[in-house]
């Protein structure tokens, strides 16, 4: 797959070929990433600050993105949401994966009732549809930051268990594993420094498939109510606020959805044009 | 040999059933987690302490938790699913003329989102590598990773408010004509559609795709075989196990997706109740709907791991 002579100076640096769109898609996460970091330092707009007369006003020169439903600047509250739905879907992934991938490389490695029980209970969590799950556990829990965080990863966690799992069942099998349990090493080290770095492509393009499906079951509970609450807005909970200026075409119905595809299209894009050699890295 | 499928589904099926326990235990204590108790959630906050007591006795609330969760189960098995709090009225009522509604939903997104996921995977998969295969792979990245609600809201945009085609609610009570009837499933099934189709499309194609790999194939080809003939003729039937099992894995995406369509779109289905119910945090009512969603969903990704099983000629 990799042919030296077609690819630009990034390929050189780090080995691999990107593409134009995988690039591009890379630029835009950045773009968003960034936002988010220094919001607060590049909104026009106090988020709570009546900046217009009317409300559900149009896209003008002071207002990029027009004017909420009580006449604020749509445009700084998307880029403040963006610290909302990247933080609490970055913080959810991580806890996910990591306690995913963790459970899933030992129970391959430890095998028999740890790995049976485990992967059965597991599988069973994973058989509720995830947003019934999180509407039923943000009913019982509320919805506090902290909480969604929690329901939102343990509805993830099964799905990168059994991901990590099929993959370190493979690695399992080869014959450094035999070599390296014959030496006596033990279980935290088989899975740190034996399985961990084979398996650690496909895992890291995976967290990323799991981002993507994170911020779309938040924005989903933002946008019915039961996500991040008032005074404070992710994406979802913009989209919510404004729906009702759907009917007469305001801009600040439409602009917070357009965030929310641009970040997830861009991370799936980006995972697509990944390099063979990183996503399929277990497969060579 | 025929035994060896027989018994892979039955195992199947037991693994389905026990399922089932861990995923009723597990929305039965989801919701018992619920702040507040329940018997001054009823009666208010100026209720005697003595009214309290006498009603958490009426209600078996003392019980320890696992003797309620078994005569709630035993209620669901007679039918009984007790009584809604917000109203007093058995959740039964409540659900029936909802669940009916939702099915129609349901069925009119499968019976439109099927043939054309099917038609699109298959041709794309036919015309692999050209334009038209480029802009419906990207075209269902686009839609699968883009929120339902989305989705919902520029049909509303294109169709409600620049064209003024459709009206942006649905009241399914007010049909009297066929006309009415496309005007308002028009934009819900439209907007479930396109989620259902896109994941369809995705693992169509890619089932037809991974048949159009193997070896026969390249001696049809070899032999002359017409690109449709080669993918018709050849690949198709063989391929046929994984797209089956594709469609039953997209339609239990219809489950997450009804929950926004009926609420974006007012339509009086279950999943609006039950989004209704968790904001008055009606108890019997969540946890009935729910259970229904997981069954619902638990017997789409049964079938579809049934339906690879017996496909799969090697086990037959």
């Amino acid at each position: 797959m990799t042919n030296p002579t077609s690819s630009g100076w990034l390929s050189m640096r780090l080995g691999y070929r990107f593409n134009l769109v995988g690039v591009s898609a890379l630029g835009i996460i950045l773009l968003w990433a960034g936002v988010a970091l220094f919001a607060p330092q590049i909104i026009p707009h106090s988020v709570g600050e009546i900046v217009d007369t009317d409300y559900f006003g149009p896209v003008s020169r002071d207002l990029w993105f027009g004017s909420d439903y009580l006449g604020r600047d749509i445009f700084s509250r998307i880029l403040m949401g963006a610290r909302y739905t990247l933080g609490i879907s970055l913080a959810a992934v991580s806890i996910a994966c990591f306690s995913g991938v963790a459970l899933g490389m030992t129970a391959a490695v430890a095998g028999g009732w740890f790995d049976s029980m485990l992967s059965r209970f597991l599988d069973a969590l994973n058989s509720i549809p995830s947003k019934l799950f999180g509407l039923v556990v943000v009913a019982a829990v509320g919805s506090s930051i902290p909480a969604l965080i929690a329901t939102l990863s343990v509805i993830y966690t099964p799905g990168a268990y059994r991901f990590a799992r099929a993959l370190a069942v493979n690695v399992n099998t080869m014959d450094f594993m035999v070599v390296a349990r014959i030496r006596g090493e033990r279980l935290p080290y088989l899975i740190a420094s034996e399985i961990l770095p084979n398996i650690l492509g496909p895992v890291l393009a995976d967290l990323g498939l799991r981002f993507v499906f994170i911020v779309l079951l938040l924005s989903g509970l933002s946008f019915l109510g039961l996500g991040v609450q008032p005074p404070y807005a992710d994406w979802g909970a913009l989209v919510r606020e404004n729906i009702g200026g759907l009917p007469f075409g305001a801009p600040a119905a439409i602009f917070p959805s357009l965030a929310i595809a641009s970040l997830t299209i861009s991370v799936n894009l980006l995972i697509d044009n990944l390099p063979r050699r990183i996503r399929d890295r277990s497969a060579e | 040999m025929r035994g060896q499928v027989s018994s892979l589904v039955v195992r199947r099926l037991l693994i389905a059933l026990i399922t089932l326990v861990i995923v009723s235990f597990a929305v039965f204590f989801a919701t018992t987690l619920l702040p507040g108790d329940t018997a001054t959630i009823l009666l208010g906050q100026s209720a005697t302490p003595e009214a309290v007591e006498g009603l958490r006795k009426a209600m078996h609330l003392d019980d320890p938790a696992i003797i309620r969760f078994l005569r709630w189960v035993a209620g669901l098995f007679q039918g009984d699913f007790g009584k809604s709090y917000a109203n007093n009225v058995p959740v039964a009522t409540l659900i029936s003329g909802r669940f009916v509604n939702t099915l129609k939903l349901a069925g009119l997104t499968a019976a439109i989102a099927v043939p054309l996921a099917l038609t699109l995977g298959i041709t794309a998969a036919m015309w692999r590598g050209t334009l038209y295969d480029r802009i419906v792979t990207v075209g269902t990245i686009g839609i699968i990773s883009v929120p339902e609600f989305m989705i919902a809201t520029l049909a509303v945009l294109l169709f409600a408010v620049y064209l003024k085609w459709l009206p942006a609610l649905s009241l399914t009570n007010e049909v009297k004509s066929l006309h009415d009837l496309v005007r308002i499933y028009a934009m819900p099934v439209m907007t479930l559609t396109f989620g259902v189709s896109a994941q369809m499309i995705r693992m169509t194609r890619a089932a037809v795709v991974e048949t159009l790999n193997t070896p026969y194939v390249e001696m049809a080809l070899l032999k002359g075989a017409s690109r449709p003939r080669l993918v018709l003729r050849h690949a198709l039937p063989n391929a046929l196990g994984p797209i089956v099992n594709a469609i039953a894995l997209s339609l239990s995406y219809l489950l997450g997706g009804v929950i926004i369509v009926e609420t974006i779109f007012n339509y009086p289905g279950v999943a609006k109740l039950m989004v209704d119910a968790v904001s008055t945090r009606d108890l019997p009512l969540i946890q009935t709907c729910a259970m229904i969603f997981c069954l619902g969903y638990l017997a789409l990704i049964t079938a579809a791991d049934i339906i690879a099983v017996v496909s799969n000629p090697r086990l037959r």
